[in-house]
Order: C-alpha cells, then structure tokens, then sequence
C-alpha cells in the first residue's frame, strides 16, 4: 500500500468536504440575499455574534451581508428537536437523508478543481471513467428523495417521491445523452483530460452550445430546481418529499439539494468551461508553482460560484412547470434534440477525419 | 366568455424570449435594490412610519408650561376606563398639597396597566383639567407584567409639557384681580 496516496487522498477528502460544507452553508446565504435584491428587499442583515459589533468596520459590514446566518442556521437545525412522526417506516426514513446526501457528496471525488499543487492532482480519484462515474452516482440520487416519499406514509410526500422519481429519470436521459457529443469530440471519458483538451483548443462550450443547453437545463431538473421543483412544490404538496421530516433530517435534505447544485455547477465548469483553465495569462497549463496552483482552485470556485448564482437567479425568475409539460419538455424536446446533436456532432466529426 | 388565444409564432414557442424577458426584469430588480437602493424594506428598530397627527397610542400624563402635575385627581378617568386600567390613590387629607397654586390637589399615585389599556381615549376625552392625551407611543416593551404597570413618574416623564389654558392660574389671577380692584369711595 502506499502511505503517501492514502493520505494526500484523505487530506484531499476532507478539505472537499469541509469546502463543499462551506459552500452549502454560503450558497444558502447567497439565495436569501439574492431573492431579496430581486425581490426588492434586504435580506438578512442583523444576525451575528455578541463580538461583531467591537469590530470597527468590517464587523458591520459582515453583518449586513449576513455573513453570520448560516452559523445561526446550522446551529438552528441542530438544537431542533428531533420529532420522528408515529406513522413512519422507521428504518426507511432515518436512511433517506443520508441515501440523499451520499450520492451528492461522491459526485465532488472525479472533479478536478485545480492543477497541480505540492506535486499532488487536484482532484480526489483521477477516473478514467470519470463521466460514467458521475452519471452512475446522481442517478442514485433519486433513491434518498423516493425513499423518503415512501418512509413518510403521507400522500404529499409519497406524491412529492413520486414526481421526483418520473422527473430524474426522464432527464438523467437527456442529461447523459447531451454530453456524448463532448465526448466525440474530445475522444476521453477522463474528466482531467477533457479539460486538457480545452485548453489546447479551446472552451467546449464553442463547439457544443446545444450539448451545454441541454445539460443546462437537466441539471436544473436533476437538482429539483425551481423550474422543476416538482417533488417540492410547496404550494401544491406542502413540502413535497420532506413534509414529514424536522430538524437535522431535514437540514440533510436541504445539504443534499445545494450538493447537488455545487457538483452540477463543477460539472459544467469542467465539460464546457474549461475547469481550472483560463486561455490567457498562461493559465491554461498545469502549475509549476504553489501560487499557481492556488490561482488555479481560485478560478474553478468562482467559475462554480457563477454558476450557483445563476442557478439562484433562474430560480427567482421562473414559474414552476406544470407536471405534463414538463415531461413534454423532457421527452419530447430535449431527447430528440440531444440525439440529433450526437448525429450531427458525428456527421461533422467522420466528414473530417 | 371566450377568450381568443392567439397561437404562438415558433419564436416565442421557444421560449427563449421569455426567459431573456425573465432575467431581463429580476436583473433590474437587483440592480435597483443593490446600486439605486430601491429597497421597500423598513429597517424596523431604526427607521419609524411617521405616525399620522390623531393617531391614539398610550396614554399619558402631562405638565403645563411651568413644569406642574396638571392632574387634580378627580379620578373621572378612573371610572370611566373600560378596562380598568387606570388606578389612583389621592393624597387624602393628609397627602401632599398640589405643586400649583390655587390647585386643589394632586394624585399621590397614578398607575396605567398598559397591559390592561386599550386605546379608546375616553380618559384624555373626559378629563376637565388637559392632564392626560393619547401619544405617539405604540411599542411598549417590558420583561415582566410589573414593568408595564406604569406609576406617576413614568407617565409624567414620558408625557412631556402640554402648553394649553392654565386654567387654575387664569383663577389665581382672577382672584388677585378681585382683590386689587380700586374700589371707588
């Protein structure tokens, strides 16, 4: 066995998963702020500690942004009792959280967020499958939100399971289906060197915007996003597939949706953005240095991070779909239209090999 | 009634102009609160509605110009309070005079349970001295139910000076006029 890759990965584990913790906690943050300037108001600005107000400036300023409230939130789900109902399928219901969390958290391991650094590849397990893995994984997704539906014995939640499972899977078809045609032309399922190949030709997003589209607007409905955030709909089935859930439980749920969203923006950065690439400055090699390599992460995160706010933007802008059209959407549009970008992308592919 | 739907051309049934629509207004939405501060928010603690000039918030008690307890303890409010609210002990025979002149007496003790007080206005209506008004006042905040029985201090404290007719002086000087009156011989 070798020591050294045993603990850089486990070093590497953990860092992504405090940083992705950190990211869901933030990302929360950014929704409330984010709805509230679109919604015309100001969001939350008063939470903070008792030693907040001693800081000249910056104390102030971090409390208007609200930077303290996912603390008061984290806390909040914490202390809440932990109510389980008298009607639920016991084991089914205390595994769904974590069925829902597991799957959004080993969806992070094949992303590559960064170069080089300290000699050590930026990303947690250097698939050569790495597409297939991440498909694999998020299609497990479904399972933590159907078997909550289930364990809750409640129509709303068994109507909220229900929903999710038709929807994932409709669009988990055209989501794989629509990065085939990445893979035709990069010729590689391995993430890291997909985002090789970006930086000698440039971004996929140039050679595949209807690829991107699609992915776009799947990962939406794989994420259970406002346009498509059937399961959930709130005014249609109370809470959707976690009516019956409190406290840590339910605050799994939600790290399990804001996971989903976080990987689903890596992914995108990583198949048609470049990753931790940017074509000019020189940044589009691997770093030889350790600044470099931490300028690399940099740019993947804020890359991800535009992707999370216009994951929150659409999400304050759009009505929700109604059940058939989305399936409408799903299976009538984007599946035909993704098989006929394969062909196409194939057609152009064989006329110039 | 039928409503005609005009069928949509190809392009708006891509609806893509929808969403550039979409984003197009929550980003101007954004930019107005962020940059323009549009914001519809009232900060509550910080910033007040201005209250409108008849508004009838918590009673309390006045002073006239020269800084003396304008109530006589007639204890009409008293009585008339609908939900016994107001409670005044009088000074007795014994209790200390008025701080005016010419005033017949004072309350010794004058207790508003803001707990119990409704707002109706009936004391400041039947009071015949000007002593007691609705203020501005409409958050009264306290830790414990003994905290929001409010005694004489408070109440004058927070009432302030209303400069109206001092009717006891007006008499005071009534009463001197008639004295000095050159009486022809």
């Amino acid at each position: 066995m070798d020591w050294n890759f045993i603990i850089f990965s486990a070093v590497k584990i953990a860092v992504v998963i405090g940083v992705v913790q950190g990211m869901v906690a933030y990302a929360v943050l950014a929704e409330r702020k984010i709805s509230a300037w679109i919604q015309d108001r100001v969001g939350p600005n008063r939470t903070a500690p008792p030693f907040a107000k001693h800081i000249p400036v910056l104390g102030r300023l971090l409390t208007r942004l609200g930077m303290f409230q996912p603390l008061a939130d984290g806390l909040k789900f914490m202390f809440k009792e932990d109510f389980t109902p008298a009607g639920v399928r016991k084991i089914y219901f205390f595994l769904a959280p974590a069925i829902a969390v597991i799957p959004a958290m080993l969806t992070v391991a094949v992303i590559p967020f960064g170069s080089v650094l300290g000699g050590q590849k930026m990303v947690i397990a250097d698939l050569n499958v790495g597409i297939l893995y991440t498909f694999g994984i998020v299609s497990l997704g479904v399972y933590g939100i159907v078997l909550a539906g289930y364990a809750a014995n409640s129509k709303f939640p068994f109507l909220g399971g229900i929903r999710s499972s038709a929807q994932m899977i409709s669009y988990e078809i055209s989501m794989g289906l629509s990065v085939i045609p990445v893979l035709l032309i990069v010729g590689n399922l391995n993430l890291g060197q997909i985002i090789g190949w970006q930086a000698q030709h440039g971004w996929l997003i140039l050679y595949a915007p209807l690829a991107f589209v699609i992915f776009l607007v799947a990962s939406f409905a794989e994420t259970n996003r406002l346009p498509f955030d059937l399961p959930e709909a709130e005014t249609e089935l109370v809470g959707g597939y976690h009516t019956e859930y409190g406290s840590m439980k339910f605050a799994l749920f939600f790290l399990g949706e804001y996971s989903n969203m976080i990987a689903s923006s890596g992914m995108m950065v990583t198949l048609f953005f470049g990753g931790w690439t940017l074509p000019f400055w020189g940044l589009d090699h691997p770093a030889a240095t350790l600044v470099s390599g931490i300028i690399h992460i940099l740019i993947f995160l804020v890359k991800m991070a535009a992707f999370i706010v216009l994951f929150i933007w659409v999400r304050w802008m759009f009505p929700r779909f109604r059940y058939d059209q989305l399936m409408d959407l799903g299976w009538r549009r984007f599946l035909p239209l993704a098989l006929v970008n394969i062909l196409i992308t194939a057609i152009i592919l064989w006329m110039r090999a | 009634m039928i409503v005609n739907r005009k069928p949509l051309t190809f392009w708006e049934r891509l609806y893509l102009p929808a969403i550039v629509g979409g984003l197009k207004v929550t980003l101007k939405h954004a930019y107005a609160t962020l940059f323009e501060r549009k914001v519809v928010t009232m900060e509550y603690p910080e910033q007040k509605w201005a209250v409108p000039p008849d508004y009838r918030g918590a009673p309390y008690l006045v002073k006239d110009q020269e800084g003396h307890t304008k109530c006589v303890s007639c204890q009409l409010c008293e009585f008339v309070c609908p939900p016994k609210a107001i409670r005044i002990t009088p000074p007795g025979t014994a209790g200390q005079p008025a701080d005016r002149t010419n005033a017949e007496k004072m309350p010794a003790e004058f207790e508003i349970n803001m707990l119990r007080c409704i707002f109706c206005g009936f004391c400041q209506e039947v009071c015949p001295e000007e002593a007691i008004f609705l203020q501005k006042d409409y958050s009264l905040v306290g830790s414990s139910r003994a905290e929001m029985i409010y005694n004489k201090e408070k109440l004058l404290a927070l009432g302030g000076t209303h400069a109206g007719v001092q009717k006891w002086k007006l008499k005071l000087e009534e009463a001197q006029a008639q004295e000095n009156f050159p009486v022809k011989s």
